[in-house]
């Protein structure tokens, strides 16, 4: 079997132990069977049991292993690791726009904090029927490509003005399922919702930057909802 | 506490307002270079006649009013962005607000001269 | 040892699918409720999946559900408990439609109805050919429905105790269950959570092998606390290989790509089921299919320069269908086998996917010790850490889903009728008992040359790979059961490196090794024991003869295994032959 080195800069802060944080050097031997970074990644651990990150699912559905990879968010058990240059450094970093936790683990507090401040439930005030509510194929429909998130924080943290303000813009990944229910036709609060959003700051502080479809590791995309969201909101007011 | 309040029900207006105004703004770009180009630029006379015109005029003072619009939101979504505190962030808006307006009478004080 | 206590009415330990079933039954009763989860709970591992939850809607064609039962208890071979079966499938439809109303976005059929699909095993008329009861949400059924209850659990102010990872069960000298100790991993900080009920709701271990469809964090963490606190572990021997995980990766391919028309071809392109379930096919029961592919690569009809896996072929389908019905499964060939399904075959090969045993419950979701079946006070568990037992030796796709569903409701609304009704209070708490779980802690921070975590894993799942395997043999067992007690004997001197209080994951993975090695110690003991063949574990020394049909010995095996670790002990106790309100649906011999 043929291994090959892989190097990593990999930034590295332990409040424990560290005054600040540091990008550390570190290489591996790979083999055949490591397809992806979090493969690569696990191997580290097994050397050095101090470096941290998030991971479970490994097939990109728990989205616990977001992080920064040569400068772009992604997810580690969906990146190959032939999509790398091979000679040049990977560069590993947390997730930015949020506090460093240790090493790649960041607190995602503030990403949840503006999820939940969408109402993420279905509303709907009528007596539950006793078999299903009914809904055709055609409204299931419109919610393809936004019941997909898997909270990621992919998108939210790529996003400069989620960066700015934080507390006060809901982010991508916020406004993504927003949208989902506000588009399930299911769910009675639309107009709260659009309430809910009519502020220079939830949602107006978008300004397509799009950062957000570029790094979606489902292949959502955020921009477009948001653009459904305000398209929804000029309807109900002229 | 630091409490986040959220609610001024302006997003939906200034964003639909900044979107209209660009819309102005391109429309006239657009002709008011193709009356300066086809004639309109050859000399002072033919400028003045040009912009003197009580269309032209009309259509200038629209221009000028979505551009101070315009400015004003984005002028004011950069302070918001980056200046946390409220007495500065207010004394900042009420600045650029008196800055725009005094532009904006200005242009209209030399339209209305021609 | 001064450890923080915190008092709660409920604690439930894990935010899958039934930890997050019960407690919205406890939130939605206003009790004070903690949820302790070691991920975030959109994280947990119900994400991953993809068929379909079973309740017999009869949406598209009729449907009943004594017939999901009986295909139910057949799927068992017969080892389910048949009340436990009754009530689970005859609740499936309630609980799936109040998924709907939380606003699980299920597909639809033209009616507007939850659309359905067939899945291995599930068959209309008591056997007579497959039916379509697989609610799904194309191939992220788990995705949908975990998303949704978490919502609801929002709705409802669940207060959730996330990336916390429990670490004992504390019981007084009565036996009654009075909480766990559990670290904040942000903080290393130990604190005792006190409640008046307790729910286990961690999930599997399917970690305990090196190739398996789970995620990192299913470490049987509930079961290695259960097994510490004295309480014994159910027909841990039965474990569910899945038969299409990506050869190589482990990842799983849903069993619905099979229900939309997916076939397996061995090397020479053959359609190899009809010849090992001439009725069924493709959509046999899982262990079947499982069987069947390894003996088509034992025999050398394998696929691959090593002859090491077989094909699911999708390419004869219409594209629309696969993207609109498998779009995940399109996915994940791409990322993980690296082919497009839509013009390629998909490698795969039978992985360890699904534990059908764990800590005794009854259907109630109580606790039960005993062959009398004695619930335990204050301790419920449900989901795939419990056994209730409605998989018996085997579990049909979809099963699992229903069963997190179903059982997550029923150990929550138990709770809550206890909390009302029995007066029960917080019980002094045993001090002793809080400082061996300190201890355990305190143990890894001050180990000096201890084994190392990741290697001693790694020599566990290969033991538990080789010795307890989709075949099993008498010798390798009796070998695997020496090897799993060496490997345990270095998991208690497991040593980290990194000694930090933040958000330390060597401590957390050392931690779960020590839930993960009791669990490899009860299936192996188990394995050994049982002399039998019956639905996933299959010995070749088991014969089929007309006395034991495929191996089945009824006579002296029709029985559930009981593994208590002191002493590493096995006791018995009898299946439930009697359903609730139904005759007993006979033995026979399982073919499909």
């Amino acid at each position: 079997m043929t291994t090959r080195t892989v190097n990593f800069k990999i930034y590295r802060y332990d409040p424990d132990q560290d005054a600040k944080p540091y990008l550390q050097d570190i290489s591996v031997e790979c083999d055949p069977t490591d397809k992806k970074l979090l493969d690569v990644l696990v191997k580290l651990k097994a050397k050095d049991d101090s470096l941290s990150f998030r991971r479970s699912c490994r097939e990109g559905v728990c989205g616990s292993d977001a992080m920064n990879i040569n400068g772009k968010n992604g997810l580690a058990c969906l990146t190959d690791l032939s999509s790398f240059v091979e000679g040049k450094p990977i560069v590993l970093r947390p997730l930015p726009g949020l506090p460093v936790i240790r090493d790649l683990i960041v607190d995602m507090t503030q990403f949840f904090k503006q999820y939940h401040s969408i109402k993420p439930y279905l509303i709907n005030n009528d007596p539950p029927p006793e078999r299903e509510r009914l809904q055709s194929p055609e409204d299931r429909e419109e919610l393809n490509g936004l019941y997909e998130c898997i909270l990621c924080a992919c998108c939210t943290t790529a996003c400069p003005s989620f960066w700015w303000n934080p507390d006060k813009f809901v982010g991508p990944a916020g406004l993504l399922n927003a949208y989902r229910f506000i588009a399930d036709t299911r769910d009675q609060a639309t107009s709260e919702r659009l309430d809910d959003l009519e502020d220079p700051y939830r949602l107006f502080r978008c300004h397509t930057i799009m950062n957000c479809v570029d790094v979606c590791p489902k292949n959502l995309n955020p921009t477009k909802a948001i653009g459904k969201i305000k398209d929804m909101m000029v309807k109900r007011a002229v | 506490m630091n409490r986040i309040i959220v609610g001024a029900h302006y997003g939906l207006k200034d964003w639909l307002a900044q979107r209209i105004s660009a819309i102005v703004m391109a429309t006239y770009s657009v002709f008011i270079g193709i009356a300066l180009a086809s004639g309109g630029a050859a000399s002072y006379e033919s400028w003045r006649a040009l912009m003197s015109g009580s269309v032209t005029r009309f259509a200038t003072f629209l221009f000028i009013v979505s551009v101070c619009y315009h400015a004003w939101i984005g002028v004011r979504d950069i302070w918001m962005d980056y200046v946390n505190s409220v007495a500065v962030r207010l004394t900042l808006h009420v600045l650029t607000i008196l800055g725009l307006v005094g532009c904006a009478g200005w242009a209209v004080q030399i339209l209305w001269r021609l | 040892m001064n450890v923080p206590i915190r008092k709660f009415d409920a604690v439930i330990v894990g935010a899958g699918g039934a930890g997050l079933r019960a407690a919205i039954q406890l939130s939605e009763a206003g009790y004070k409720t903690a949820v302790l989860t070691k991920v975030f709970p959109t994280r947990s591992h119900t994400v991953a999946a993809q068929g379909g939850v079973a309740a017999s809607l009869g949406n598209s064609e009729e449907d009943h559900w004594h017939w999901h039962m009986y295909d139910t208890v057949k799927g068992s071979d017969w080892l389910g408990d048949q009340d436990a079966i009754e009530f689970m499938c005859r609740k499936a439809n309630e609980v799936v439609v109040e998924l709907e109303h939380y606003g699980m976005p299920f597909d639809r059929l033209d009616n507007g109805k939850i659309y359905q699909r067939p899945f291995g095993g599930h068959m209309s008329n008591f056997g007579e050919k497959p039916v379509r009861r697989s609610c799904a949400a194309a191939d992220r059924t788990g995705h949908a429905m975990l998303h949704a209850m978490y919502q609801r659990n929002v709705k409802v102010n669940t207060q959730f105790f996330v990336e916390w990872q429990a670490l004992d069960l504390i019981r007084d000298a009565e036996g009654d269950v009075l909480g766990v100790t559990a670290m904040e991993m942000e903080t290393g900080e130990i604190v005792m959570f006190h409640a008046k009920a307790t729910i286990f709701a961690t999930g599997g271990a399917g970690r305990i092998y090196y190739s398996s469809t789970n995620a990192f964090i299913n470490t049987g963490d509930g079961l290695g606390m259960a097994a510490r606190a004295g309480i014994p572990l159910e027909d841990m021997e039965f474990w569910q290989f899945h038969p299409t995980g990506v050869a190589g990766a482990g990842v799983l391919i849903t069993e619905g790509v099979r229900g939309e028309g997916g076939i397996l071809r061995n090397s020479s392109g053959e359609r190899f089921m009809e010849r090992y379930a001439p009725n069924a096919k493709d959509l046999a029961s899982r262990d079947v299919v499982s069987r069947a592919m390894v003996t088509e690569i034992n025999e050398g009809r394998g696929c691959g320069p090593n002859k090491d896996y077989v094909l699911l072929d999708i390419t004869h389908l219409p594209p629309e269908t696969i993207m609109k019905r498998l779009p995940g499964i399109h996915e994940i060939a791409l990322q993980f086998a690296g082919v497009d399904a839509l013009k390629e075959p998909i490698p795969v090969v039978p992985t360890c996917h699904y534990q059908m045993g764990g800590i005794p419950t009854n259907y109630h979701g109580q606790v039960v010790l005993g062959a009398d079946s004695t619930p335990v006070p204050g301790f419920y568990a449900a989901g795939e850490c419990a056994c209730a037992s409605v998989h018996g030796a085997n579990r049909l796709g979809t099963n699992s889903l229903l069963d997190l569903l179903v059982f997550g409701k029923s150990a929550g609304e138990s709770a809550v009728n206890d909390l009302r009704d029995s007066g029960r209070h917080h019980k002094p708490l045993p001090q002793a008992e809080i400082d061996n779980s300190v201890a355990r802690v305190e143990r890894l921070n001050s180990q000096k040359d201890g084994a190392d975590v990741h290697e001693t894993r790694l020599a566990m799942q290969r033991v538990m790979q080789k010795h307890a395997g989709v075949f099993r043999f008498n010798d390798l067992l009796k070998e695997g059961v020496q090897k799993i007690f060496a490997v345990a004997d270095d998991v208690a001197r497991t040593g980290i490196k990194d000694k930090s209080k933040v958000f330390n994951t060597a401590r957390i993975e050392a931690l779960e090794l020590d839930n993960l090695v009791e669990v490899a110690k009860s299936t192996m003991v188990s394995a050994e024991a049982r002399k039998e063949s019956r639905g996933a574990h299959v010995r070749d020394d088991a014969h089929d003869t007309a006395e034991t049909p495929n191996g089945r010995d009824d006579k002296n095996w029709l029985k559930h295994s009981l593994w208590h670790r002191d002493g590493n002990r096995l006791d018995y106790k009898p299946v439930h032959m009697k359903p609730l309100s139904v005759e007993s649906i006979e033995l026979k011999k399982r073919a499909y």
